[in-house]
């Protein structure tokens, strides 16, 4: 019998049968399967996708605008160029925040210099300052504005860090040009660190010299966005154990908090592929060291409480213990609910960020099993980070299209699917169960031992929903019960 | 007859509006009924024409309209000398926005306001210096001007910009009916220079089609806002654009451009004395290093 390692590289190589020479030579680098005895070098990430093929990759406006600033609350986020970038990305992430909306937060609000013919002959700079002398008349309690550059803005060069500092200057207030042009790069990842490097230009040291009571307990949550709530479920952990989160963005982040970062004894990483940058930044100017962690699942949970309190006193380790044990409990009732429901079921996984590894912990905990994963816009190193997640022989697919991964899913027939929405309905209609990873379904927070629970219920209700016995046609299904009583 | 349209085309300063007016002013003067379309930012094709320093460009009174289907044909579409159509497309200062796009911009509301009536005899394109990015080519994309003339002089960069829009050319006539005309050369009095453009022009597949005669009553008219043809129609110079503008009329060389290669381009100006042959030797060396070494010569 073939391992399945063979069969999946067997399988891969079918797949790749339909594409030309050229296409099929690219392509095969993306895919593979896990291997503990190599490192990034398996699996090639981060390159431009092929032309023809469908892909779910952003560009680097949502990468700038959409992940990493769009967050930030009380901050004005201005879509410079036509008005579709910004009208078709509102609100979409569902990162949640408090506070009034159009007041003292504007998340969910969508403002655009709506670029027309004119704009573009002329130049929009001159329209961006009248608008940002509205947005001061209109929502004064806004503590700064970021410009995200659109595709036009690049082409027609429009001095967008002229009318930043202008602005600036008139209300005091952070303004921030953030040249993201959706066409640079190959995916949402490299808006993600033009966004990094104006975060460490015009806002991280802003309040270095200020100040500060500290205590050292003292960290900083950075990229998480708190999508259904994650934030606040992470930071309630962080709070328990004793820690003091006195930085927390971009998700519920305001821009107070991000400009105290520098103050921070250690700054903790959800999303690495997004902030890493910052991250490093922080720990080369200020000596912040940085660490990414795990939420998701009660194994990956008291893992990296042990680990976080590992680089504090006794005090916060005895609470980490402490915390770890009193949730015990908790989440061993869910997972005696659920496991039993969902053990032994396979799941593929295709998201963005840290997702594709992250959330494995989590299926584990409850007796499934991820038998494929991929990223959209991972790099390699990110690819290095997965291989301790997966069993060896995983299916691993980089930037997979849309062909591939039909394919994958009809050879492979997963019991369950994580993904995103242009994935979902296709696989609903294969008669899949699929759950919406991005922002978990109209659901979550995922996060912590509370989220725990909500995704356990998640996974059992997608899954196994009466509905999918309902595959076959009414008719059809009397056709073959006649046909039995005959 | 269909309408014939032309583009105009060569180095900046080269004097391509100039030209264009004078002879829209000749064709004119023949009864030819022609519309001449600035696409240049600077809006300086039609003043001649309209005795005007500048006409309400489309881009122009778009921006104070809103859009640009907020604005009427007959804003923008003036009629100068010899019911001369003029009309210029506008666009941003230096330095900022994108006159590419309002190239294509002004170039789509004219054919969708019918600006291009059936009588037209010739419709002109005045471009802007060089084909520096698709907007500037939108007038020889398809379905626009068919022939394009080349402003040139016996001067090297404006022979080099000739070749290089030849270029451009070659690119539009394979896939469409765009075709090199000719060459028109503007004379700036250099060696030889009718001789020089004759045998650019043949290299490049074309015809200098007429050598425009250097004369300083183009200027004089020029200060009035006028044509020569306009000012002074018995001077020597109004013939020579009457002349270029019959040449036009009977025009039926319409090739696709051969353009050259720069060594070629090289070979021809130092067949014409306009370069000295290329010394190796004093690449990279500087007027002190050169004396250093004359006078090394000199001493040994």
């Amino acid at each position: 019998m073939t391992s399945i390692k063979e069969q999946h590289e067997k399988m891969i190589e079918e797949v790749l049968e339909v594409y030309p020479a050229a296409a099929k030579a690219d392509r095969a680098k993306h895919l593979g399967t896990s291997d503990s005895s190599c490192t990034s070098s398996c699996i090639t990430s981060n390159r431009k996708s092929q032309p023809g093929v469908m892909t779910a990759r952003g560009c680097a406006y949502a990468g700038s605008k959409g992940v990493v600033f769009g967050p930030i609350k009380d901050m004005i986020h201005v879509s410079h160029g036509p008005v579709g970038c910004g009208q078709y990305s509102r609100a979409g992430r569902r990162n949640y925040y408090t506070g009034k909306t159009g007041v003292n937060t504007f998340g969910t609000m969508n403002f655009t210099s709506d670029f027309q013919e004119k704009d573009i002959v002329f130049g929009g700079d001159k329209k961006l300052a009248i608008l940002m002398d509205e947005l001061e008349t209109l929502f004064p309690l806004s503590k700064g504005i970021s410009i995200q550059s659109e595709c036009p803005v690049g082409l027609i060069g429009d001095d967008i860090e002229a009318v930043a500092k202008e602005t600036q200057a008139k209300t005091g207030k952070v303004v921030v040009p953030v040249r993201c042009e959706g066409f640079r790069g190959v995916s949402q990842s490299l808006g993600h660190h033009i966004a990094n490097d104006a975060v460490r230009d015009k806002i991280i040291d802003n309040r270095e010299q200020e100040v500060f009571e500290g205590t050292p307990y003292d960290v900083a949550l950075i990229g998480d966005y708190n999508i259904g709530g994650d934030a606040w479920s992470t930071r309630l952990l962080l709070e328990e154990i004793g820690l003091r989160v006195i930085s927390q963005w971009s998700g519920d982040g305001t821009l107070s908090e991000m400009e105290l970062n520098s103050k921070a004894k250690l700054n903790l990483v959800h999303c690495y592929r997004s902030v890493n940058y910052i991250a490093r930044h922080m720990e080369e100017k200020y000596q912040i060291p940085w660490m990414e962690f795990n939420f998701f699942g009660p194994t990956k949970i008291a893992a990296s409480l042990t680990e976080i309190a590992s680089k504090f006193d006794a005090t916060i380790q005895e609470k980490a213990k402490q915390v770890i044990a009193g949730y015990e409990a908790q989440w061993a009732a869910v997972v005696a609910k659920y496991k039993p429901r969902l053990q032994g079921k396979k799941v593929m996984l295709y998201v963005g960020g840290l997702r594709p590894r992250h959330v494995i912990g989590a299926y584990e905990d409850l007796g499934m099993e991820v038998v494929g994963t991929g990223y959209e816009f991972g790099h390699n190193d990110d690819y290095d980070r997965t291989q301790p997640d997966v069993k060896d022989a995983t299916l691993i697919y980089d930037d997979v299209t849309g062909y591939e991964f039909e394919e994958f899913v009809k050879k492979i027939q997963p019991d369950l699917i994580g993904s995103g929405v242009k994935e979902k309905y296709i696989f609903q209609k294969m008669g899949i169960p699929f759950r919406q990873m991005h922002s978990w379904d109209y659901s979550g927070p995922y996060h912590g031992y509370d989220g725990f629970d909500i995704f356990a219920r998640d996974m059992d209700m997608t899954l196994n929903n009466p509905c999918w016995d309902k595959m076959t046609a009414p008719w059809l299904v009397e056709k073959d019960e006649l046909k039995k009583t005959a | 007859m269909a309408i014939r349209q032309c583009a105009i085309y060569g180095k900046g300063g080269i004097g391509k509006s100039t030209t264009t007016q004078n002879l829209v002013a000749a064709l004119a003067e023949q009864k030819q009924k022609v519309m001449i379309i600035g696409c240049d930012p600077k809006a300086d094709s039609t003043r001649l024409i309209l005795h005007t320093k500048m006409q309400n460009t489309i881009m122009e009174m778009a921006a104070e309209a809103g859009t640009v289907e907020d604005i009427e044909l007959e804003d923008v579409l003036l009629t100068g000398y010899g019911d001369v159509k003029c009309v210029e497309s506008g666009g941003p200062e230096p330095g900022v926005g994108c006159a590419g796009r309002g190239v294509i911009t002004a170039i789509n509301f004219l054919e969708e306001e019918g600006a291009y009536e059936e009588d037209l005899d010739f419709v002109f394109y005045d471009v802007l210096g060089d084909v520096v990015c698709g907007g500037f080519a939108m007038p020889i994309r398809e379905n626009k001007a068919q022939e394009i003339y080349i402003v040139c002089s016996g001067e090297m960069m404006a022979m080099y910009a000739a070749n290089n829009i030849s270029k451009g050319i070659c690119k539009y006539a394979k896939s469409g009916s765009v075709r090199l005309a000719g060459l028109i050369c503007n004379s700036r009095n250099t060696a030889r220079e009718d001789e020089l453009i004759m045998e650019l022009a043949s290299q490049l597949g074309t015809q200098m089609i007429h050598f425009v005669p250097r004369d300083n009553i183009v200027q004089r008219a020029e200060i009035r806002r006028m044509t020569v043809i306009e000012y002074d129609p018995t001077c020597q110079q109004a013939d020579e654009y009457r002349m270029l503008a019959k040449k036009i009329m009977d025009n039926k060389m319409f090739v696709i451009p051969t353009p050259i290669t720069m060594d070629d381009l090289e070979d021809l100006l130092m067949n014409f004395g306009l370069m000295d042959e290329e010394d190796e030797a004093i690449i990279g060396k500087t007027a002190a290093e050169l004396a250093d070494e004359a006078a090394a010569a000199a001493a040994a």
